[in-house]
């Protein structure tokens, strides 16, 4: 540190160093304050949160199961994020956490053990469709007889009108010629549950039931389950109040819902049979079709039927829970013991340790004492870099994983990057003849716009990763970034600053062997500046020394000086006193 | 008292010492075009060795085994799917990797009971995860996605940066032949393809491009200062900028390479985390290959972009001529190389 009472004489350099200085004890104190805020009285912590991957636990990634040209929308991501978090929460499950991820997919992640209940819960891929019935069957393998009828009736409809353009979607212009032929020939069995789910809402249905007992041709989807607000199972009662003893699912819809269901029910209430029903198409396979009995312009139907308690119970919650807007597969599914985990983050830690080791030996044999500077810089960006870790993970949800480790202990070496820039580039300067407080800031200059360019790349990269990964990616680039920008924050605030202060010792000022910016041991050499320092020695101390000892027995003080000038070559010098 | 390479450093920087970067490229590109005709071919004979995410399978992770053979493992995946083939790789002093086809969830669990009797642990040691074959395809995608946007993005950044396209096609394309060396050293050395393994590789482009950029800065820097009153030639600045960021290329590529060095130490022999080892592993190839193709392919490509353009030539034509006439007035060397 500079000696106080040359503050004086000092340039601004220093009032600037300990300016730059204070604002990152203002950041760090800044920073601290936010975090210790969060832990008194917001539920924050000292340690940041861990992934799965190093705390233990099952993650499992859902994928949209899409057909040809189809795509999500975000709005569909976020509603089958919002039901799939209503169906683990009603498993009991704790900080289960249920984020998207790119453009398509859903991960759940879920802390401690998972039990089948849990996992059947998320798994199951559920896509909610109501559908009018238009033609209804008893299902059997051997086909021909009981549907000829139907199969002649359709027939006649359809050449009537030459080419029916349907008028609702109970209408059996639905049922073309060939959709006739497939109901006819359709065997339950052969229900591909995948196909099922990707078919188009617009277009007419075939199906069973999920007991294979009865098939159905189905019209274009009226309302979508993602309309359901809520499903409850209980007894009916009567006008009076009094329970009957029977039970039913009383379905509560959203507004659009509401709407939807009211004009369906005013069509379809007194058609005839089949053509009075409504199906429940969950996951391609209807799970109820009651008759309509009445007009329901409020929203709130009621399903009665043969239920008991449990079946009820099993209804609504399909209903409820299975109302996705879209159906998901499991794509991938990892369960992570918690000893796997946190052996896995111990090793991590060793690796880092040890990469921060090598480094910090090697920057101290390449760079001296200026390696002090490295290894402080790299202090405070570690201190930085884990408050805000800390506070992210708190405030923002991040969680760190082995990726983000390691991101960590790369961005050790890409950090010490940075310093190595500024130095290399404060030694070319001093190569040049600078004086070091003027090197210092030359280098600087040109240092700072390089390691801004760079940076920028790096940090690109980082965005880029971050936004268009999947995977742990995210983590790796998420934890890149920041501490690209970190990094730049500390080479600005600290490292400069720090070498600034440093020129103005006697110890580095004066090119001391172990500075790291000894100015002869850089070959520094005369180039026509105003400033100039000292000349290349070609020849080593001790030999100037006993050459001139022994010229001087001889010589007159002219030829001395003359021969002192030739030994140390034919550059001139204004400081001799450190030969 | 100066360490060597400090001294290697000066005589780089005066241009005492010099290497031909430049001058040379012939041989460079030669020596680059076979390596990428390598790293072409050799995937098409031995293909990639993919994880099982892009296979798409199940894979059981045993830790803290008593004893790490492989039969147990094959005969408790046999017992429960018999026609299942079971691939048990040991890991670490104490851990199984087994890896088989997919399984149903119920298959799962029930994998994972007989693995933890036979080897002897708790349920809660065993690490087990499903992986759909369509896993590996959307990796590869948005991979694929992030790249393009990538390029776009770098090369209009140092377009606009270095004000001059030029470098931004000579940055990009040095970058290509990183990619393309690095993803044929994993063939060739059969590592394992995971989407971790493809983080690692984009990683590196960005480290590529870091290295390309604070090299070009520095050859900007020398050959628009200088401007026409240098007295060396255009592919002779860019030499010497190459040679005068050397020694800082050496020392943060060794600082970079080291912490992905210990990750990678730590990560394959130690603990066998797959996540840590193939990250390491595509940075640490990456670091080395990036720093190769910025010096060997990125500088010289540069200058011989540049070299063609009438001012350019112009300029080089009158100091070769100088010099020539220097040479011939004097018998004496125009610089004294003390």
């Amino acid at each position: 540190m500079a000696a106080p009472s040359k503050r004086s004489s000092r340039p601004t350099t220093v009032k600037k160093a300990w300016r730059s200085l204070s604002w990152l004890g203002a950041l760090i104190v800044a920073l601290i304050a936010i975090n210790t805020a969060g832990v008194l009285w917001a539920g924050g912590s000292w340690t940041p949160k861990l992934a799965l991957d190093l705390e233990g636990g099952t993650q499992i990634i859902l994928a949209p199961e899409l057909a040809e040209g189809q795509s999500v929308t975000g709005e569909q991501l976020d509603q089958a994020v919002s039901i799939l978090r209503q169906r683990v929460d009603a498993s009991g499950v704790s900080e289960a956490e249920i984020t998207t991820q790119g453009d398509r997919n859903i991960v759940v992640a879920i802390p401690g053990e998972l039990d089948d209940e849990t996992r059947q819960r998320i798994e199951s891929s559920a896509k909610l469709e109501l559908r009018p019935v238009i033609l209804a069957g008893v299902a059997s393998t051997e086909t021909a007889e009981p549907t000829d009828e139907a199969d002649e009736e359709a027939t006649d409809e359809a050449e009537a009108t030459e080419t029916p353009e349907p008028t609702d979607a109970s209408d059996f212009a639905w049922i073309t010629d060939e959709l006739q032929a497939e109901y006819d020939a359709f065997d339950c069995a052969s229900i591909d549950e995948a196909e099922a789910n990707r078919h188009p809402a617009d277009e007419p249905l075939i199906t069973c039931d999920t007991t294979n007992t009865f098939k159905y041709a189905l019209g274009p989807v009226e309302v979508s389950g993602e309309n359901i607000t809520d499903a409850t199972n209980g007894m009916v009662q009567s006008s009076s109040g009094v329970s009957t003893g029977t039970w039913a699912v009383n379905l509560r819809f959203d507004d659009q819902g509401t709407e939807d269901f009211a004009a369906v029910s005013t069509r379809l209430f007194g058609l005839e049979e089949p053509r009075n029903q409504f199906a429940f198409v969950l996951d391609g396979r209807i799970i109820s079709a009651p008759s309509m009995n009445g007009i329901i312009t409020d929203g709130r139907p009621q399903i009665t039927g043969s239920f008991t308690q449990e079946s009820s119970k099993a209804l609504a919650d399909q209903l409820k829970f299975g109302a996705l807007p879209i159906s998901f597969t499991v794509q991938s599914s990892d369960t992570i013991s918690a000893t796997l985990g946190s052996s896995q983050l111990q090793s991590g830690l060793i690796a880092g340790l040890i990469g921060l080791i090598l480094v910090v030996i090697y920057t101290l044999f390449q760079y001296r004492a200026l390696a002090s500077v490295t290894i402080a810089s790299l202090v405070v960006a570690g201190v930085i870099t884990y408050l805000s870790i800390t506070i992210l993970s708190w405030y923002q949800g991040y969680r760190l994983s082995l990726a983000g480790v390691a991101a960590l202990i790369v961005a050790i070496g890409f950090t010490a990057d940075s310093f190595i820039v500024y130095f290399e580039r404060v030694r070319d300067e001093l190569r040049d003849g600078r004086a070091l407080v003027g090197a210092v800031e030359a280098g600087w200059k040109r240092a700072l716009r390089t390691v801004i360019a760079s940076k920028t790349v790096n940090l690109l990269a980082a965005i880029v990763l971050f936004i268009f990964a999947v995977g742990s990616v995210r983590g790796f680039a998420f934890t890149l970034g920041l501490t690209t920008v970190i990094d730049v924050i500390v080479v600005i605030l600290f490292t400069h600053p720090m070498l600034q202060l440093l020129a103005q010792t006697r110890f580095f000022s004066s090119g001391h062997p172990w500075s790291g910016l000894d100015p002869t041991a850089l070959g520094a050499v005369y180039r026509g500046r105003a400033e100039f320092r000292k000349p290349a020695a070609n020849v080593t101390k001790t030999k100037v020394a006993s050459s001139s000892r022994e010229a001087q027995r001889r010589q007159t003080i002219a030829e001395r000086k003359a021969a002192e000038l030739a030994a140390v070559g034919d550059t001139p010098s204004n400081e001799g006193k450190d030969s | 008292m100066a360490s060597r390479l400090t001294t290697f450093g000066n005589d780089l920087y005066t241009g005492k010492r010099s290497f031909n970067f430049v001058g040379g490229r012939r041989k460079w590109y030669a020596i680059a075009a076979v390596l990428i005709i390598l790293s072409v071919l050799v995937p098409v004979f031995r293909g990639f060795n993919f994880g099982i995410e892009f296979r798409g399978g199940s894979q059981f992770l045993i830790s803290n085994v008593a004893e790490a053979t492989q039969e147990p493992a094959i005969d408790a995946v046999a017992e429960v799917v018999p026609d299942a083939v079971a691939r048990v790789t040991i890991v670490g002093d104490d851990g199984v990797r087994v890896q088989t086809d997919q399984l149903e969830a119920a298959e799962t669990r029930e994998v994972t009971t007989a693995l933890a009797e036979a080897y002897g642990v708790p349920e809660s040691e065993i690490t087990s995860s499903f992986v759909g074959a369509s896993w590996g395809e959307d990796v590869t995608r948005q991979a694929i996605i992030g790249l393009i946007a990538f390029l776009l993005f770098a090369a209009v950044f140092m377009a606009l940066y270095f004000r001059t396209w030029k470098m931004s096609a000579a940055a990009i394309l040095s970058l290509f032949a990183d990619l393309v060396v690095t993803a044929g050293i994993y063939a060739a050395s059969g590592f394992e393809v995971s989407p971790a393994a493809m983080i690692g590789l984009l990683t590196i482009l960005s480290y590529s491009l870091y290295d390309t950029v604070v090299v070009f800065d520095k050859i900007r820097e020398n050959t628009s200062w200088e401007g026409d009153e240098s007295r060396r030639t255009f592919p002779e600045s860019v030499n010497l900028a190459v040679n005068q960021t050397l020694v800082r290329s050496i020392n943060t590529s060794v600082v970079a390479a080291l912490p992905v060095a210990a990750i990678l130490f730590i990560g394959a022999f130690v603990l066998g985390a797959d996540t840590l080892r193939d990250i390491s592993l595509a940075l640490l190839i990456g670091i080395l290959v990036g720093t190769w193709s910025t010096v060997f392919i990125a500088a010289p490509m540069y200058s011989q972009f540049r070299e063609g353009e009438p001012a350019i030539k112009r300029h080089d034509e009158r100091v070769l001529k100088e010099r020539d006439q220097a040479a011939s007035t004097s018998e004496a060397p125009a610089e004294v190389g003390s």
